[in-house]
């Protein structure tokens, strides 16, 4: 059982105790520690259920490596699941809850599952459910994730804040170990931007614990110093607590700092997304070790050496009492000696090289530990537990040999370089046979925008073991990066000075025993997170999975939140020794960002409530507000949708809105309306090829209705143009259209008629636009006085500048609702005050503001097509009916060639009408009119669609528009089309104009 | 996430600030084409793994469209230009061949 | 008939970053034209020269401000815009070019805050390098502001006044007001 030593913990201070909770229990910790070191010195080594079998599971690592102590943290608002114990760093009052156990941690109902493990190969879900098929979905998918369920989502809307930083910067040091810190130095001495992070909060990463001496000090000391040199530099920036999660391309990289995690009283955000442009990236990210692979690997007590050893020199904390160590190289004895020097047992070291002669080994040794060369651990003996370990020879079938007893087992499989973020963004790797590991291939790094390589490692990131390697290296990769910048670094450094340890080779071992039967293959875990085990691995190469990431997706294996940093290495040698392939040639799965996961707040940042997204605002949205209308998101805009009365229903409210505007009269906020302007000597060419129809023969003062088609010959837009003067011309566009169409301008004068002489400049913004609307119209406006409105002054389709009420406004006549109507461009500063007043003035006439669904209804009445409902991206003019639009005359406009493409002038096409029920109810919406036989998919043919159908209050009906195969020449028909509930509604095929087919209401 | 040097401001712009709009240097084909020619111009492109002309509009900025040279499989900017340019300049070519010796020229 | 209003009536908010401000209303006009023939209008009608590749010149109330090769913003009080606009035409009758009055169709901040704050506020929204090395006053940098366009300047007092479309003005204040909400990250030097 681990416990917290009398003393030691060079990161700890035991004159500032924290309590925290665990699953409800009180414990308590000190200051330094991690969520992690404070369960160990509690004696909590058991922290976690297994995914699949639900095995107990203890601490294995002291990093982000960390595949089985994953918490949830917090409560309520402030709840997260899936927390690293080993990266949280304890507070005071921290509650923590264990996960994927149930009841309770110690007593597991799903633990029967490890009963039946033999029956739950690598496949297994997919061998398994796969019949009978509904049995998915209802059955065995919600069985299965109640059963393997991890982390609970949190309940509540998180009350933290995040942000977002922008940062650019010469040379970006991801990593704070004596590398990251010996590479920035270099970097910034010949004045070069430099940012230096490290995810954890201290700056030298391993060295003080692994008793380096650096500059003839300890690498303590030359760390402050370090540190302090580098604070000292102007053009240097350090930031702690920050991971690098990902490196991308042309240099991107992001920076997940945790700036409150620690101490959430704090206030101010909790995390911070570094989002970085660097010209070069050092990567400093160190190494990790592998575990071993023996039968029970996974019981709670069997641990990483470096993580023992760290808990040990940092924490003061002890796995055990007595601690067996098995490894396959030399660095692990620098753990016996830790363990020794903190008066703990050390009862053998299994060592898996036939000879261990190095001078830790030798130390330990010395001191009294015993040290068993060729051996190997066959099985760990316990299961909440380490109770023991038997042992046998190494290149054995596992025949038992003598049984230890001890509390844990520290292992080490040797070590990895941390090659994540040089791989994100394409870095090569090559295969060391000496250390088994796989480690940069320098010549070829990721490239940036210029083709040459902007990351390189350092230190043990590049793979290099002693303290002095890692200097040399690490100071070179700084100082080449900063040239590489451009910064300049013409001031060298020379590198720490430091030795490298001696140490004697390590020997590759994949499986503990060579020969192990499968009895014990089946109990060797190599992802301990997604319970993947030496056997499965085998047998998916057995089963044909011979790609490693066919055999990654079948087996699991490095799928779980922390992407096999353990499990990979060992993973992919396996499989290569099942396939009889070399390491290399079986290659490595793809690294992927985040190198751990971040929070989706980080990544929101800001865009969160309010600011999710820009919600776009008319000059008139405070009156509307007040109105207490009904919004409709209209692209980012927000318009009223019906003003309700309290206690009137939406439907109730259009009705009342359309009735009054065709009775009196109605006001609407238009200025969601796009507004271009187009001016030039070529103005009037440019738009005749622009619109269907001809614009540059509009007269002065007049109004003209256009189409407007991309090159497929679809209808993109349509509005009414005016002409302004000889040479200008303002273009109204969709609400939706308004920006999208003035790029679509710019990109046809900018990119193919660039000797046109147009300029165009959007001014949707510069003017709200009220719509007035109704047989009453004319008499509200003479009511305000300043502009002869009358009909001849101001004719159907013209327009005319003047001052109503003393405000400077443009008003159009024209209409979309087939009422006299009036549409009064205003500036935005003044929009707001000239609708107030329109309204005082309009309660004479019983005025009434309308809303989108009234202006829909109104125009669906008319017969008025309306973008993004007629209209879906395959609708061509021609289909709505829209032929008088479209010129006969012009040589040439946008979308002409294609419309005239044989499936273009198909008569078979779907064809605009109007569409009554018999019974006069209301289609609903995107209603199928089903036809005869299937089609090629096998699915009922179809002959037309709703578009669009509303209730219209003045027919008292009913009635919709449509597309319907040869629609025209059908008029009179009844079709069927499908009603939600699967009945057919019986409808009459009609024209689409159902209301003033002549159009006499709109031009009095 | 590319940066690209837009020619009109000389903004090195984040990819962020700039809208696509595919490949460069099409021929408009307008009424009186043949239908092969036409569809050609409206569906076929290059597509190409390496070198690819494209269209870009600096729209989070100046508003100009640009034109931008660079590799699909290493992303490597060999340059960008006007859009008022019929056919790559002579010094981006030069550029592109420095970097892809073999270069077949623009497909 | 009341006078012309700001899209949030001089809203303004602060935090340990700097203070964010709605602008009052402001003239402002856009030019487009060949930049080699508009010097004299620009000149006629602001005071004030051509500026540079993203370059404002500014004097008192005037300003001209560099937007695109072939487009220039220029700064003037607001009951001003429409005479500048008439200036302009007049000036270059004959040639081709536009000037509209955009003075309305635009919310205007001012960010001001101690040594490096304003700078702060706004990498904490936009993908620009803002160094003091790269951006500094006299610069006009039009970039994305979190989601919306945006453009802004800074001026010797180290005081930013960024620009956006009017119906995003509630949008962009929030955005900036929530940055000012900030500590500092001390990322830019002190310059």
């Amino acid at each position: 059982m681990s416990f917290r030593l009398e003393q030691g913990g060079r990161l700890v201070d035991r004159q500032v105790p924290l309590d925290f909770r665990f699953d409800g229990k009180r414990h308590s910790g000190f200051a330094g520690d991690t969520l992690a070191s404070a369960l160990l010195g509690a004696g909590q080594m058991l922290v976690n259920r297994s995914y699949k079998y639900h095995r107990p599971r203890g601490i294995v690592a002291s990093g982000p490596e960390e595949p089985n102590a994953l918490v949830g943290l917090g409560q309520g608002a402030r709840f997260e699941p899936d927390q690293r114990a080993t990266t949280t760093e304890l507070f005071d009052g921290l509650t923590a809850m264990s996960q994927n156990a149930w009841p309770s941690l110690g007593f597991d109902m799903m633990a029967v599952n490890g009963w039946f493990s033999a029956m739950m190969p690598a496949g297994f879900y997919y061998k398994t459910f796969l019949w009978p098929r509904p049995f998915w979905k209802h059955v065995y998918e919600p069985l299965i994730r109640e059963a393997a369920a991890s982390g609970r989502p949190p309940q509540e809307e998180d009350a933290d804040r995040y942000e977002h930083f922008y940062a650019f910067v010469d040379v970006l040091v991801i990593g704070g170990g004596i590398a990251g810190l010996q590479a920035a130095l270099a970097a910034g001495a010949g004045g070069a931007r430099v940012l230096l992070i490290e995810q954890t909060p201290r700056w030298g990463g391993r060295a003080p614990v692994d008793g380096a001496e650096i500059d003839g000090k300890p690498a303590e000391a030359w760390i402050a110093e370090t540190v302090a040199a580098l604070e000292a530099m102007k053009n240097v920036t350090l930031c702690a607590r920050c991971m690098g999660a990902g490196i991308y391309d042309h240099g991107f990289a992001l920076g997940y700092e945790r700036l409150t995690d620690h101490a959430p009283k704090m206030g101010g955000p909790r995390h911070r997304l570094w989002k970085i442009r660097a010209k070069q990236i050092v990567t400093a990210t160190g190494s990790i070790e592998r575990p071993l692979s023996f039968a029970g690997n996974d019981v709670p007590g069997v641990m990483l050496a470096s993580a023992v050893r760290d808990y040990v020199v940092n924490y003061g904390v002890a796995p055990g009492r007595r601690t067996v160590v098995v490894t396959n190289n030399d660095d692990a004895y620098r753990t016996v000696l830790a363990l020794v020097d903190a008066g703990l047992e050390v009862p053998v070291v299994v060592d898996a090289r036939e000879r261990s002669d190095g001078p830790f080994a030798r130390e330990a040794i010395r001191r009294g530990v015993a040290v068993e060369c060729g051996a190997a651990i066959m099985k760990v003996k316990g299961t909440r537990q380490v109770e023991g370990v038997m042992l046998c020879r190494g290149n054995g079938t596992g025949a038992a040999g003598a049984m230890v007893k001890c509390d844990a087992v520290a292992m080490s499989g040797g070590w990895s370089p941390v090659v994540h973020l040089w791989s994100h963004c394409g870095g090569k790797l090559l295969w060391s046979e000496t250390n088994a590991h796989f480690y940069p291939d320098f010549s070829r790094a990721p490239t940036g925008a210029d083709g040459r390589p902007f990351v390189r490692t350092a230190g043990g990131a590049s793979g290099a073991m002693g303290t002095g390697s890692v200097l040399v290296d690490a100071a070179a990769a700084g100082a080449d990066a900063a040239q590489a910048a451009g910064s300049g670094a013409t001031k060298a450094i020379a590198p720490a000075q430091a030795r490298d340890e001696e140490e004697r080779p390590m020997r590759p071992v994949w499986v503990m025993p060579e020969q192990a039967l499968p009895e014990l293959r089946a109990k060797m875990f190599l992802d301990f997170q997604n319970d993947v085990k030496v056997s499965d691995v085998q047998l998916a190469a057995q089963e044909g999975y011979e790609s490693v990431e066919h055999a990654k997706r079948y087996t699991t294996l490095g799928m779980a939140n922390d992407q096999g940093k353990l499990s990979n290495i060992n993973g992919l040698a396996i499989l290569a020794d099942s396939l009889g392939a070399p390491v290399p040639e079986v290659g490595t799965t793809t690294f992927r960002p985040p190198y751990q996961p971040i929070s989706f707040g980080a990544i929101a940042g800001e865009a969160r409530g309010d600011l999710f997204q820009p919600l776009r605002r008319t000059p008139i949205h405070a009156w509307h507000e007040a109105a207490g209308a009904y919004w409709e998101p209209v692209g980012h805009w927000r318009r009223p949708y019906c003003y309700p009365k309290p206690g009137e229903s939406h439907g109730d409210a259009i009705a009342r809105e359309v009735q009054a505007t065709r009775g009196s009269v109605g006001m609407l906020d238009a200025s969601t309306l796009g507004k271009i302007v187009v001016k030039g000597p070529d103005a009037g060419r440019f738009l005749d090829m622009l619109y269907t129809n001809k614009m540059s023969s509009l007269k002065l003062g007049r109004c003209r209705y256009g189409l407007m088609c991309s090159e497929n010959g679809f209808l993109i837009d349509d509005g009414v143009v005016a002409r302004i003067d000889e040479e200008t011309f303002l273009c109204h566009t969709t609400t939706g259209g308004a920006d999208r169409i003035h790029g679509h301008m710019e990109d046809w004068l900018q990119c193919e008629w660039w000797d046109w002489q147009v300029y165009t400049a959007n001014v949707t913004e510069q003017w709200g636009q009220i719509a007035v609307v109704g047989p009453k119209a004319r008499a509200l406006l003479e009511t305000l006085g300043g502009i002869d409105v009358s009909k001849e002054a101001l004719p159907f389709m013209g327009w005319v500048d003047g001052e109503l009420a003393g405000v400077p406004v443009r008003i159009y006549r024209i209409s979309f609702s087939g009422e006299l109507s009036f549409e009064i461009a205003v500036k935005a500063g003044q929009a707001l005050a000239l609708w107030t007043r329109l309204m005082e003035e309009g309660r004479a006439f019983g005025v009434t503001p309308y809303g989108t669904e009234a202006l829909h209804v109104m125009r669906a009445e008319k017969g008025f097509i309306m973008i993004g409902d007629e209209t879906d991206g395959t609708v061509i003019p021609q289909d709505l009916g829209l032929d008088w639009a479209i010129s006969k005359k012009k040589a040439d406009f946008l979308g002409k060639r294609a419309q005239e493409r044989v499936h273009m002038r198909d008569p078979e096409r779907w064809k605009l009408v109007g569409l009554e029920t018999l019974d006069g109810s209301v289609l609903p919406d995107g209603a199928y009119a089903p036809g005869e036989g299937e089609n090629a998919n096998g699915q009922r043919r179809t002959i037309g669609r709703v578009t669009s159908s509303y209730m219209s209050p003045v027919l008292g009906r009913g009635i919709a528009m449509g597309l319907v195969a040869r629609g025209p020449e059908r008029m009179g028909e009844v079709i069927g089309f499908m009603g939600e509930d699967g009945q057919m509604i019986e409808t009459r095929i009609v024209s689409p104009v159902f209301y003033d087919p002549d159009g006499e209401k709109q031009d009095v | 996430m590319l940066i690209l040097t837009c020619p009109y401001c000389g903004i090195q712009c984040d990819e962020t600030e700039l809208a696509p709009g595919g490949e460069a240097h099409l021929k408009r084909e307008g009424p009186g084409s043949s239908d092969a020619a036409f569809e050609a111009y409206l569906f076929e492109r290059a597509n190409p793994m390496g070198v690819h002309f494209e269209r870009w509009r600096h729209a989070n900025g100046c508003g100009k469209w640009f034109l931008a040279v660079r590799s699909t499989t290493t992303l490597e900017v060999y340059g960008t230009y006007k859009a008022q340019t019929p056919e790559p300049p002579a010094e981006i070519v030069a550029a592109i061949r420095a970097r892809v010796p073999g270069w077949g020229g623009r497909a | 008939m009341s006078d012309a209003v700001t899209a949030l009536g001089g809203a303004r908010a602060g935090g340990p970053l700097a203070t964010v401000e709605e602008a009052p209303l402001r003239g402002m006009v856009t030019l487009r034209g060949d930049f080699a023939r508009v010097g004299g209008a620009v000149r006629e009608a602001v005071g004030l020269g051509m500026p540079k590749t993203r370059q404002i010149l500014t004097m008192r109330d005037r300003a001209v401000a560099w937007m695109s090769p072939d487009e220039l913003l220029l700064l003037m009080p607001y009951g001003k815009a429409g005479a500048v606009v008439t200036l302009l035409e007049g000036a270059l009758e004959g040639a081709h070019f536009l000037a509209v009055d955009v003075s309305d169709a635009r919310a205007c901040f001012r960010i001001s805050g101690s040594g490096s704050g304003a700078r702060e506020v706004l990498a904490r929204l936009c993908p620009a390098d803002l160094s003091p090395s790269v951006f500094g006053p006299g610069e006009v940098r039009r970039t994305r502001l979190a989601q919306v366009p945006a453009a802004f300047w800074m001026d010797d007092s180290g005081d930013v006044t960024l620009i956006c479309f009017r119906s995003v003005a509630r949008y962009a204040f929030d955005l900036l007001a929530n940055a000012a909400e900030g500590d500092a990250v001390g990322f830019f030097p002190a310059s």
